[in-house]
């Protein structure tokens, strides 16, 4: 019966395989954007739009261009604007979740120097099952609302 | 025939639930008042809701001189509370009022931006200076001692609270814009999701 034990052992090795190789894969962040920001301040905001198929959960991000980088949340409460730190940010199966202004965002403190707009912010992100991924986000002008040139700022189109 | 004594004379029970209907009717009516003047009439100057936004404050700007509610006369401003540690709303919302005021093409210089901040522990004459020179517009920073902000946030009805964090802190507010008239009245409110077109054709109008 050896043979078909180690047919067993085999096809057991691939399923583990090929499950692990799915969770590797399985993020993807798009669209990461950061805001310059005005001189000597010393907080910043980065933003992206993450994708996990499989579902799973941001735990974490670095960086080297500031002291900290945590997972904060914004909210308006009647017209007071709060802003909570976060353990994690759930990311659902097949549901993209895109961090932007009023929402999730990564917030930076203690900048190392100001964030200028047209360079970037290199960024690492850890995901509870995909492990680790670096991400680099251009810095757009100190109005941007969004990660192309097509929202906030001088460039921005009418909305009527 | 032996009578027990008269219990003490209390309402029945049915005038109490109405009285406590009856207050919070009132309540209730009062909050739709509020609102009401909120939305439609946006406290128009000479309006009582006008006369409850504003008040005496005396605070330092950016270049350590002396601001008092009295120098933000003769302008339109537009007032708003905010701190320079916030990475989100308070940047956007100053980029926003500078884009809008530079829409107004010759009026331009008949309005002011008044940025208070919150958090004045941080936020001293030179790091207000620094911060709004990346604006570009025409931006008077505030600041003082905890009781001057606190006294100016009180003329504005502006809520405010330090939230400890890991790090150190961060400051919940109040993130409306008051516009006050030349006169120093209140006269409208913009959120700071308003667009900065939008911002500046309801300044258009007001301006006349």
């Amino acid at each position: 019966m050896r043979p078909k034990l180690l047919a067993l052992a085999a096809s057991l090795v691939f399923a583990i395989a090929a499950g692990a190789q799915a969770q590797t894969g399985s993020v993807e962040i798009k669209d990461a954007w950061a805001r310059a920001t005005p001189g000597g301040a010393q907080t910043a905001a980065v933003y992206a739009t993450i994708a996990a198929p499989a579902g799973d959960r941001l735990t974490a991000v670095s960086t080297p261009a500031a002291q900290q980088a945590g997972l904060h949340t914004m909210t308006m409460d009647n017209g007071v604007m709060k802003m909570r730190q976060v353990d994690g940010i759930d990311l659902p199966p097949g549901q993209a979740v895109t961090l932007k202004p009023g929402g999730f965002h990564i917030m930076l403190t203690g900048l190392a120097r100001p964030l200028k707009e047209g360079e970037s912010v290199a960024l690492t992100f850890t995901f509870e099952k995909a492990g680790v991924r670096e991400v680099n986000a251009p810095i757009q002008k100190i109005g941007a609302m969004g990660p192309g040139n097509t929202q906030g700022g001088m460039d921005m189109p009418m909305k009527h | 025939m032996p009578r027990s004594p008269p219990a003490p004379k209390r309402p029945p029970p049915f005038a109490l639930i109405a009285t406590a209907l009856a207050g919070a009717l009132i309540l209730v009516a009062g909050l739709l008042i509020a609102l009401a003047f909120r939305d439609q009439a946006k406290g128009v100057a000479g309006s009582p809701l006008a006369a409850a936004i504003g008040g005496k404050f005396s605070l330092v700007d950016q270049n350590g001189k002396p601001f008092t509610d009295t120098d933000l006369k003769g302008k339109w401003q537009l007032v708003f509370f905010g701190y320079t540690h916030c990475p989100d709303v308070c940047p956007t919302s100053l980029n926003d009022l500078a884009l809008a005021i530079d829409k107004l093409g010759n009026k331009k210089d008949q309005v002011g931006i008044v940025f208070i901040s919150v958090d004045p522990e941080r936020d001293t004459p030179p790091v207000l200076k620094t911060y709004v020179d990346a604006f570009g517009g025409p931006i008077v920073a505030l600041t003082g001692s905890p009781e001057a902000v606190a006294q100016a946030a009180k003329d504005y009805r502006v809520y405010f609270a330090k939230h400890p964090t890991a790090d150190g802190y961060d400051m919940d507010h109040s993130a409306l814009i008051y516009v006050m008239d030349p006169q120093g009245r209140f006269t409208a409110t913009f959120t700071p999701d308003t667009p900065p077109d939008d911002i500046a054709a309801r300044l258009q109008k007001l301006l006349g």
